[in-house]
């Protein structure tokens, strides 16, 4: 196990001890014994930074279970870097926010680090494996302590059901994305990711790739909460304020980027993923941003505007995947959008942080998360309210903010997807800035709405339940640094430059001559480019929109409630479980009848099939014995006997005429020369009967209705068919014998082996003995069962 | 005369088969008891009817009926017949404790009565 591994584990490690310390050290809060971890990760994932820059990947493998081509391998190069340092960056200050946001009086505090630390692992497992099944494991450990998480207030109903929510639709994507792992290992003979990068030339085309394609898409996608999947996020808002900052906007919903940025050397040679991708994540853009401005909740205006930046990340992404379709296009001209996405997914992380952050500042000070109660809290608190602001003005990407830059370069992307000439992409290209700037504007009016319907306007205290103030200097260090990551990534991008190329090298090595870099820099001023006129047109038009929007806001309201993607969700789940529930209900009656009918109707239409498909009945009557006179006699009584237990009027009768079936078929032993089964069939038939009469006669008065047996056709047709099922079967077993008996051999060794005359008795305590001890134990256990039976009264203490 | 055996045993099997779909648990039982009457004849015919001596050496005969379906079904039978006393004891002590013996009657405290 190496150093590396070491760190990806460590976070599990320590959230075994994390109960014990919060036991024994009552007086100091639990979140400082954390904190040391995620600092010392980052210091030590930053170590890693010169690697990454330099093109080299570091590989390190622990065998986990070899036979399967499953090991713990653990690979560092620019992506996965990344994502290591936002999470444990993020994860740093999110502690630190959190030990000045949770009560330590109030909260289980060691339930909450737990369930942190171990998300913080498995999403380091995540970015950092290089195998396809570990990466899986990981996965559904983030979904595990997702869920634990969002219910952490578990006593809230709402809790409950945001938790069970996002559980159901991340683990739908997760079991979809393991079947398109199996199938990229049935077209590779790999679980490696590295392996199946190098492989993927050569798979494009097979069967299975467009299935693997879609598998691996849906699992990106739903854990990413792209459209239609997004319906988790806003509910998993229940979770506490330091969960959504991390989780909900830096980390986890961007497991899905991840995947779709490592994969793209892998499938985006097939046309669909960049329509899926591209497409996608342009219309979970536009719907995010459009949904986020009608809520007056913060946290879901949060949670709607992650969305929607979410979904422009992977339309970037999409974009970015046409270059590898045209590496002869002159340096970077689709490879721009991929530079967009890495630069948008930094800048998204800082500024949605300290904004989460900011309204848990907010929410945590003013007892209410609501804009229409919220107001002039400006000069209140000028700190928070400095922070909003910037956070805000980056998200809608004013300059000098990163977000500016970023929004710069996602125009640049989508208008150069226009050109790009593929798959139609001429007509309905100009979709993709269209979308984009509509979706930019909503953006720019959510964001005025976080800052100005908060800080802003009437102050009315008198609407509050607690008298707000600026918040203690420990909860605003996390978001001070985020703000201040955001302004200086705004005023010195080209810090972030490196990175940003060693990620792109990960995320498109074809287009990689060896040695070479990517070249990427980026400005702040690039002339009168369209770019720069279209966010000209999304301040303005944002303005407009924020001025008089009493006066269109009401076109929310036109939208039915009946048609939203949340009532088909639950209308869904509703409706599964009443389906479920009713077709339960029709077949299992509580009737042990309609069993056997089931049970019956099966076998005769299996056999019956099978002999019919298999034209395996025949009948072959060279090898039959002869039929004597007499026997033919005993054959047709027997017959009679058991047609007539069936119209028997009275119980008694049946009991007699089964007492006749079982003495006629003792004389067929003795006419077939059967003398020892005769004999205990004798004395068997004359017990049974003796038993039969006794269970008749202890019969209830009550009940004691002694009745025709009830006909049904039904019962009839299907008692025929077992039947006539039962006697084709035998006809044709007996008619195509393979080989002969084996008793030639018992016969021949009977005496000179076994030392009896007795073939029968010989086979049963000498051959084949073994089958006599079990039957009598057989016997011995229905003895003691019957005793017990009669015996033991726990429930009535009735009298016999 | 296997063929004979055959329409026998189909006759013994409907019969039975009708019996264990009837309401009353004596009926099962009855019908459980003629099916395993199906069944060891079922045995004895599938191994063969050809006359020969009755498997004891002491015959001296030239041929003899095959010993080893007979050993089957002797332990058959007594499985048989162990099972068949359990399952009427159950019958009577549910006689007593529910007072009926229709099957439709018998059902658990939970679901549609």
């Amino acid at each position: 196990m190496s150093l590396l591994h070491l760190a990806i584990i460590s976070p599990l490690i320590l959230a075994l001890f994390i109960p014990l310390v919060h036991k024994t050290v009552s007086k100091i809060h639990t979140g400082w014994f954390l904190l040391p971890l995620p600092v010392a990760l980052f210091a030590y994932f930053l170590s890693f930074l010169g690697d990454a820059i330099g093109g080299q990947a570091i590989m390190e493998t622990l065998a986990w279970i070899p036979s399967l081509g499953i090991d713990f391998s653990v690979r560092v190069d620019g992506l996965g870097l990344l994502f290591a340092l936002l999470i444990t960056g993020i994860g740093s200050l999110v502690v630190l926010y959190s030990i000045y946001y949770l009560s330590m009086e109030k909260e289980k505090l060691n339930q909450f680090y737990v369930y942190l630390l171990l998300f913080m692992g498995a999403m380091l497992g995540v970015v950092l494996s290089d195998n396809f099944i570990v990466l899986y494991a990981f996965w559904e450990l983030t979904s595990f302590s997702s869920f634990l998480l969002i219910g952490y207030w578990n006593h809230r109903e709402r809790s409950r059901y945001g938790a069970q929510k996002s559980m159901l639709i991340t683990v739908f994507g997760g079991l979809a994305m393991l079947g398109g792992i199996i199938l990229l290992y049935l077209m590779t003979g790999t679980f490696s990711i590295s392996a199946t990068v190098a492989m993927a030339g050569d798979i494009v085309g097979h069967s299975l790739f467009i299935p693997a394609l879609i598998c691996i898409l849906l699992g990106a996608f739903t854990k990413s909460a792209q459209f239609p999947f997004h319906i988790w996020l806003p509910d998993a808002m229940e979770a506490p304020t330091p969960v959504s900052a991390y989780l909900h906007s830096a980390t986890m919903v961007k497991a899905g980027i991840y995947l779709v940025a490592r994969l793209t050397p892998v499938f985006a040679f097939e046309g669909l993923w960049i329509w899926l991708v591209g497409g996608i994540g342009l219309l979970t853009l536009f719907w995010g941003s459009f949904s986020a401005v009608k809520h007056t909740d913060l946290k879901g205006i949060l949670a709607y505007s992650t969305i929607s930046q979410l979904g422009l990340i992977m339309s970037l992404l999409g974009v970015g995947a046409a270059a590898l379709h045209f590496p002869e296009m002159e340096d970077g001209y689709f490879a721009v959008a991929v530079t967009a996405a890495v630069f948008h997914l930094i800048n998204h992380a800082t500024f949605k942080g300290s904004l989460f952050m900011v309204v848990g500042i907010v929410d945590h000070e003013t007892g209410t998360r609501d804009i229409r109660r919220l107001g002039g809290l400006m000069t209140v608190m000028p700190i928070t309210f400095t922070l909003a602001l910037i956070g805000s003005f980056s998200m809608a990407g004013l300059p000098p903010f990163n977000g500016f830059l970023s929004k710069e370069m996602f125009f640049t992307g989508m208008l150069r997807a226009q050109e790009i000439g593929l798959f139609n992409m001429e007509s309905f290209g100009l979709l993709f800035p269209v979308v984009a700037w509509v979706a930019s504007v909503f953006t720019f009016l959510y964001s005025m709405i976080i800052v100005f319907k908060t800080f802003t306007g009437k102050f009315q205290p008198e609407k509050l339940e607690v008298k707000p103030h600026e918040a203690p200097i420990g909860m605003l260090i996390s978001p001070v640094i985020l703000v201040s990551l955001v302004v200086i990534i705004g005023l010195f991008p080209n810090l972030v430059a490196p990175l940003i190329e060693s990620v792109m090298a990960s995320i498109l090595p074809p287009l990689l001559a060896a040695g070479h870099d990517f070249d990427v820099h980026i400005y702040h001023w690039h002339g009168l480019s369209p770019e720069l006129f279209m966010t000209i047109g999304v301040i303005l038009a944002g303005i407009l929109l924020y001025k008089f929007m009493p006066k269109w806001a009401g076109i929310y309201n036109r939208m039915p409630e009946k048609f939203s993607l949340n009532s088909f969700y639950d209308k869904g789940l509703e409706n599964i479980q009443r389906g479920a529930a009713k077709i339960t209900d029709a077949y299992m009656t509580g009737s042990i009848r309609s069993y056997l009918l089931y049970i019956f109707t099966f076998f005769i239409l299996s056999l019956g099939i099978t002999l019919f498909l298999k034209d395996a009945f025949v009948l072959d009557m060279s090898h039959v014995a002869e039929i004597r006179a007499y026997e033919l006699v005993l054959a047709v009584i027997t017959a009679v006997a058991a047609i007539s237990v069936l119209l028997a009027k009275s119980r008694l009768s049946a009991i007699i005429l089964l007492g006749a079936v079982g003495y006629s078929v003792s004389l067929f032993y003795v006419v077939f020369r059967a003398p020892d089964l005769a004999l205990t069939q004798l004395v068997i038939e004359t017990v049974s009967v003796a038993l039969f009469l006794l269970a008749f006669y202890h019969l209830p008065k009550l009940g004691k209705n002694i009745e025709d047996t009830r006909f049904k056709a039904g019962n009839l047709i299907i008692s025929i068919g077992v039947g006539a099922i039962v006697t084709l079967i035998a006809l044709s077993a007996h008619s195509s014998k393979m080989f002969d008996s084996i008793s030639q051999y018992y016969i021949e060794n009977t005496y000179k082996k076994a030392a009896g005359e007795n073939m029968v008795n010989v086979t049963l305590v000498d051959f084949r003995g073994f089958d006599t001890l079990f039957e009598i134990t057989v016997l011995g256990i229905a003895a003691l069962g019957i005793y017990s039976l009669i015996k033991l009264r726990m429930t009535r203490g009735r009298e016999q | 005369m296997e063929i004979v055996m055959s329409l026998l045993i189909g006759i013994l099997f409907m019969s039975a088969t009708y019996l264990m779909l009837s309401k009353s648990l004596l009926r099962v039982i009855v019908g459980t008891g003629l099916l395993s009457h199906g069944a060891h004849l079922l045995i004895l015919t599938m191994g063969g009817l050809k006359t020969g001596a009755a498997p004891l050496l002491g015959q001296n005969a030239e041929s003899y009926t095959d010993p080893l379906p007979q050993a089957l079904i002797l332990t058959a039978i007594v499985i048989s017949f162990g099972i068949t006393a359990l399952f009427l004891v159950v019958a009577y002590r549910s006689y007593q404790e529910l007072g009926t013996d229709n099957l439709e009657l018998m059902r658990g405290k939970e679901g549609n009565e």
